[in-house]
């Protein structure tokens, strides 16, 4: 199996990397595509577009179970995109990577299988307030078929987690805390290492959700020690439909499967199974094939660019979003006002105008496309006192003209509104 | 397809007509678009076979309010009969601009929460509702 060699180039202009998407170029409603939501999705590079093209192209066939060439081939593919993905985050081994849908599938697949196995009547699982949907509801479930309890670390007024709370909570001796790395909706990068050392000091084990930083920010699971890491390839430039779990090989080998099927077992009989070894016991069924493939070339670009490149392009994005943005009249910013503390991801309400409407002026007036609406985490919205935000979410590929139409149109519905 | 903010359709979310509350409503039900949050509530007062008189409140945005306002503009007056057949054409025809398909379920907020009130008030049949409460 080769690899290619990562090599350190000259980083790339900004203008040069929006070259790669093809999408960059198209025009809606007559005007430039101005894409500021990519903390929902990214957009694809022409390398994972043609990766996943190529595979099928050439090498397609069912994997793990072919003696021939082309089923070689794609096993080969499968597996080369795992080693690609465990070198990003620099996991020890390749098959602490399991392969899944998404950041919601693999959450799920802990609060299922490790969650069923540990978490009893009266124990404590520690989350935080400013969780997405998908890092909250797997846990009421557990818990409501447990009985276990659930706790949060509240916010402070800046969007910070209150640090002394969770130091609290976790004297209770909770089984799991599990906390975003980066908040969606405020951006807060919360400090995830130093909160896995306290989880782990109180016998806890913690899964880190890194939907929004493992597309953004250096990410080294050995470093921070985390129990588990969940993440979606489609918002770090890869397709949707593969996301990945991450997790420690003592946790996943006791955990018992989670799907039943195919590609997971060793042995079956007509009353039992045996399971396969890591990390298929948690891939049933046929997997995402070209989805990994192309989730393989996509961190094969973040390396390329590097990530310590990928963070400070987006900390100048957002340094300069947070000071046009605060030009504008009667605009608030929702989370730190500074960027150091923050991704890039910008939440805002403006005067009274409903953030749909601001969506929609937006994309209409201007071709910028933006997020508007509760981002799937309703509880904090609540602790916000709204109903919905917009939301301007940047990457590797925006420039910062593309704040500057975003300016000009939020002006221009402040005319409309008459406010 | 373009949706463009129109001075009638700013004018209804600025200036509400028919907004409050019925001190007597024979009907008064509520609704929201949970994606959104988009709230409308509505008091109809049916006297023999018309609706003598609607009142609504709601939150939300424009496309939402204005429409639901217009929908009481429909509504006010006019015969039961009347009543039941308004549809989404008619909130569509009303707003006068091209909604973009996310948006239909704020331009027809007003309009399920009037056919939920016309079934509560017995006045019509829920199948026939139900038709005005699919999801697009
Ligand atoms: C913080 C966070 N967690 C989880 C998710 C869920 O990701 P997915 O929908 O890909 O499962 C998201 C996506 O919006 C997110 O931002």
């Amino acid at each position: 199996m080769q690899d290619v060699v990562e090599v350190r180039r000259e980083p790339r202009s900004v203008e040069e990397i929006r070259g790669d998407f093809p999408i960059l170029s198209r025009q809606v409603h007559g005007k430039p595509l101005v894409y500021l939501d990519s903390a929902a999705s990214s957009q694809k590079p022409l390398a994972v577009i043609e990766a996943m093209n190529a595979y099928y192209r050439s090498s397609h066939a069912n994997v793990h179970r072919g003696v021939y060439e082309i089923s070689e081939e794609a096993t080969e593919a499968l597996e080369r995109a795992r080693t690609k993905v465990a070198r990003f985050i620099n996991a020890r081994q390749s098959k602490q990577v399991i392969f899944t849908r998404n950041t919601t599938e693999s959450i799920n697949l802990v609060a299922y299988s490790w969650g069923w196995a540990n978490v009893k009547a009266g124990d404590l699982i520690v989350l935080t307030t400013m969780e997405h949907h998908s890092n909250l509801v797997p846990w009421q479930l557990l818990a409501q078929r447990s009985g276990a309890r659930l706790e949060f670390v509240p916010l402070t007024p800046e969007g910070l987690l209150q640090l002394d709370v969770y130091a609290r909570l976790l004297e209770q001796g909770p089984k799991l805390v599990a906390f975003t790395q980066m908040s969606n909706v405020l951006g807060t990068i919360n400090p995830v290492k130093e909160m896995i050392a306290q989880a782990h000091a109180a016998g806890a084990v913690a899964l880190v959700d890194a939907a929004q930083s493992a597309p953004h920010l250096p990410l080294d699971v050995q470093e921070l020690d985390a129990d588990f890491v969940c993440f979606s390839g489609h918002k770090m430039l890869g397709p949707t439909g593969i996301g990945v779990l991450y997790g420690k090989r003592e946790l996943l080998e006791a955990m018992p499967p989670f799907l039943g099927g195919g590609d997971m077992i060793r042995s079956v009989s007509l009353r039992s199974s045996t399971w396969n070894d890591l990390p298929w016991k948690f891939e049933a069924g046929t997997p995402a094939i070209a989805e990994a493939v192309g989730l393989g070339a996509a961190v094969d670009y973040l390396s390329a660019l590097g990530m310590d490149w990928v963070r400070q392009h987006e900390r100048s994005i957002t340094a300069y979003a947070l000071e046009r943005l605060q030009t504008v009249p009667q605009l608030q910013i929702y989370g730190p006002l500074t960027e150091e503390l923050r991704g890039g991801v910008v939440s805002f309400s403006l005067a009274d105008i409903h953030p749909h409407d601001l969506a929609s002026i937006l994309d209409q007036e201007f071709g910028v496309a933006i997020r508007a609406g509760h981002h799937c985490a309703q509880p904090l919205m609540e602790h916000l006192g709204l109903v919905a935000t917009a939301r301007a979410s940047f990457y590797v590929y925006t420039l910062p003209e593309e704040i500057d139409v975003l300016v000009q149109g939020l002006r221009r519905a402040l005319e409309i509104f008459q406010v | 397809m373009s949706m463009d903010y129109r001075e009638y359709i700013l004018d209804h979310y600025r200036d509400p007509r028919n907004y409050g509350r019925l001190e007597n409503p024979t009907v008064h039900v509520e609704d929201s678009n949970p994606l959104c949050g988009d709230q409308v509530s509505m008091d109809l007062l049916v006297e023999g076979d018309h609706v003598t008189a609607v009142r609504f409140q709601g939150r939300g945005c424009a496309i939402s309010q204005a429409a639901t306002s217009m929908l009481t503009e429909m509504v006010q007056g006019k015969s039961v009969q009347e009543v039941v057949r308004l549809g989404k054409d008619d909130i569509l025809e009303a707003l006068g601009i091209p909604i973009s398909p996310a948006r239909m379920k704020c331009a027809f907020l007003g309009l399920r929460v009037l056919h939920k009130s016309l079934v509560l008030a017995g006045l019509e049949r829920p199948e026939h509702a139900d038709e005005h409460d699919d999801e697009l």
